[in-house]
């Protein structure tokens, strides 16, 4: 059966090769076909939610008619927006700046722990980063309570007044930068594990012989090492927390009076709470130009980087 | 101006020891070859020595003084590693230059080092290269100009020729005793390659199952092995060992081999062999090149025996052949044109001047 098969199928190649086939033949036709899936993926869940909210920002509050940049203008004259565009940069980029420091320190000493034990540590550390951030930011809430919670019950323990955790700007900017730091750091943590344990041990070895210290290896060698992990670990981060919306949305809603709104919430408390959905979308595509600077910047560094080591 | 002594040093790692107590007299200025199969403790050794394993036991001292509790930073030492281990995103430049920053070393006389051992390895033109484009060889230079720039008391190199090719391993070989004639400072040498340690060495030390088995010039390792280890480990071909046995017949001291094969024992070492008749597991040790073909003139103690050969292996300018006495594997080294065919029985002269008895239960060499 199958030589009857394959002899009918040799002689129809044989006798007209149709352009079709020739053209299923290529192997840039193969490529797209196999890429095709990937392709609608794209077009389906990113192309077209980004087109259709562009379009979206450019209608007026009742989406009856085309505003074009009326949106942004409206934008750029409203204090509380550039609240907003404050408040965003200074959570992400705290933010990003302590889960690196404190990712950075962790990583070194789990690095240190002996093999036996390590995995156990890893494990605990990685918890904060595993839960749902919308869950633990609630415990979160609790401990910040002003009247019941347990800092405030400690605090008081010293004779030192309660503290308006979520209550006061500059302490609730400070409770939202710390929660998103107790779920990111567990991250940093677990990537510059890897980039340390990449690092070649007979490299530090050279470098205690050449005469360095402990500070002098970190800073000459495990820091230019780990130096494409770090930015684009940052890189990472500085855009997942940017665009963080469970950890202000369920800590403070954008309070005491919108002072510590990142653009994710604002964009949902303009748009869905008070129902001006092209207003929201504008909100929302303003994270889109400052992200593609800074990714700009750091890729760029990494690809010159990248081909030394 | 520096030596190195060990006195009992021995490292344990948990309940595994490596080193087991060795004492080790290193002159100043003198190249020092450690050598030994897989295991045997020479790299622990290196490295105790470098300041990077801690001692479990013993002193260290370098110039006079017990460096046990010193960190490396503080030896005062060089180290070339067996994989280079070359700052991947410092140039040239950067790698050989900084230990000297890292002492903070004037500008001026970082550059003038530089450039000296720059010259002195050859490698002037690659010093605003990264490391990644440079070749095996290229590296383990930078690697060893890094050392030379330090200019410190003790250089130890940790395998350094392991990840190069056979050719330009032997290139580098020459390459290295060539620098030490030049910056003439003691080093210790680890490798496993028991050529790299003959051709290199002042003085070999053979070591195995982390003590040492003997020290002494090559020519004395080669020539007056102490222990059959020892005899079995330096020189290629190996040398033969051939079960045998003493015998005193009608006043002279003979070695028999098999029932059919006996060689009279020189008469010079009648009287050291003596003591031996008639014991059990005694070894009888032969270079190769003390077995070869008949020739018309005979020397002392040179006596000749026929033996069928199983394997002939040409090797250009000489012939190796393999055949069995009494169940063991035996190589001789014959003349390329001596006909050797395997399979076919052969005329062979074995050069008892050369011979070796070996105590096989004690392993050493009587």
């Amino acid at each position: 059966m199958a030589d009857i098969a394959a002899r009918g199928a040799v002689t129809a190649t044989g006798s007209s090769r149709s352009s079709l086939h020739k053209l299923m033949q290529r192997k840039s036709t193969i490529a797209f076909l196999m890429a095709l899936p990937l392709i609608v993926l794209i077009l389906t869940l990113v192309a077209y939610p980004a087109g259709y909210a562009v379009y979206l920002a450019m209608l007026n509050k009742g989406m009856t008619r085309f505003v074009g940049f009326g949106n942004f203008d409206f934008l750029f004259g409203r204090e509380t927006f550039w609240m907003v565009v404050y408040q965003s940069c200074l959570f992400a980029i705290t933010a990003v700046i302590f889960k690196a420091i404190i990712g950075f320190v962790v990583a070194h000493f789990v690095h240190n722990i002996p093999s036996k034990g390590q995995r156990k540590w890893r494990g605990m550390l990685l918890v904060p980063w595993v839960i749902p951030p919308a869950m633990s930011t609630l415990a979160w809430l609790w401990l910040f309570d002003p009247s019941y919670s347990a800092f405030n019950w400690i605090l008081a323990g010293f004779g030192i007044d309660r503290i308006p955790w979520t209550g006061e700007t500059g302490w609730a900017r400070f409770s939202v930068i710390l929660v998103n730091v107790w779920i990111g750091a567990p991250f940093f943590m677990i990537m510059y594990l890897a980039a340390l344990k990449s690092v070649p041990e007979q490299l530090y070895e050279a470098a205690s012989i050449d005469g360095a210290t402990w500070w002098q290896r970190i800073w000459y060698v495990t820091l230019p090492m780990m130096r494409n992990i770090i930015a684009i670990t940052a890189l990472f981060s500085l855009i997942v927390t940017f665009a963080n919306f469970d950890i202000v949305r369920v800590l403070t809603k954008g309070d005491p009076l919108n002072t510590t709104h990142v653009f994710a919430t604002w964009a949902f408390r303009v748009g869905i709470e008070s129902g001006d959905i092209p207003l929201g979308a504008s909100v929302s595509l303003f994270m889109v130009p400052i992200l593609a600077v800074a990714a700009t910047f750091i890729l760029r560094d990494i690809t010159k980087r990248g081909s030394e080591v | 101006m520096a030596q190195v002594t060990l006195r009992k040093v021995v490292k344990m790692y948990d309940e595994v020891q490596a080193v087991r107590g060795i004492d080790l007299d290193i002159t100043d200025k003198e190249f020092i070859v450690l050598v030994g199969p897989s295991g045997c403790g020479k790299s622990t050794t290196l490295r105790m020595i470098a300041g990077l394993e801690e001692i479990s036991g013993g002193d260290i001292a370098i110039g006079g003084d017990v460096v046990n509790d010193v960190p490396p930073k503080d030896r005062d030492i060089a180290m070339v590693f067996q994989n280079y281990a070359l700052y991947p995103h410092m140039n040239v430049y950067e790698n050989m230059s900084f230990g000297l920053k890292l002492k903070r070393t004037p500008k001026e006389e970082i550059d003038k080092r530089v450039k000296q051992a720059a010259q002195i390895l050859d490698i002037t033109e690659l010093l605003d290269r990264k490391p990644k484009q440079l070749s095996g060889g290229q590296r383990q230079r930078v690697a060893m100009g890094r050392a030379i720039v330090r200019d410190p008391k003790v250089f130890l190199f940790d395998e350094p020729l392991s990840n190069l090719d056979a050719k330009l391993r032997v290139q580098m070989r020459t390459e290295i005793k060539k620098v030490h004639q030049k910056v003439r400072t003691t080093t210790v040498y680890v490798t496993h390659d028991q050529v790299e340690a003959m051709t290199l060495a002042d003085r070999v030390v053979v070591m195995n199952a982390g003590l040492i088995e003997q020290v002494g010039s090559p020519n004395d390792l080669y020539h007056s092995p102490t222990t059959k280890f020892v005899a079995g480990f330096i020189g290629s071909p190996a040398m033969n060992f051939i079960p045998c046995q003493l015998e005193q017949a009608a006043g002279v001291l003979r070695v028999r081999l098999s029932d059919t094969l006996s060689f009279p024992v020189p008469a010079d070492r009648t009287a050291r062999y003596t003591p031996q008749v008639g014991k059990a597991n005694l070894i009888l040790g032969l270079r190769p090149e003390h077995i070869t073909e008949t020739r018309p003139h005979v020397e002392p103690n040179q006596h000749d025996f026929e033996n069928p050969i199983d394997v002939v292996e040409p090797m250009g300018m000489e012939t190796l052949v393999y055949f069995t006495i009494a169940g063991s594997e035996v190589c001789g080294r014959v003349n390329p044109n001596a006909g050797a065919t395997a399979e076919k029985p052969m005329k062979l002269r074995a050069d008892l001047s050369n011979m070796h008895l070996i105590d096989d239960s004690t392993g050493k060499v009587l």
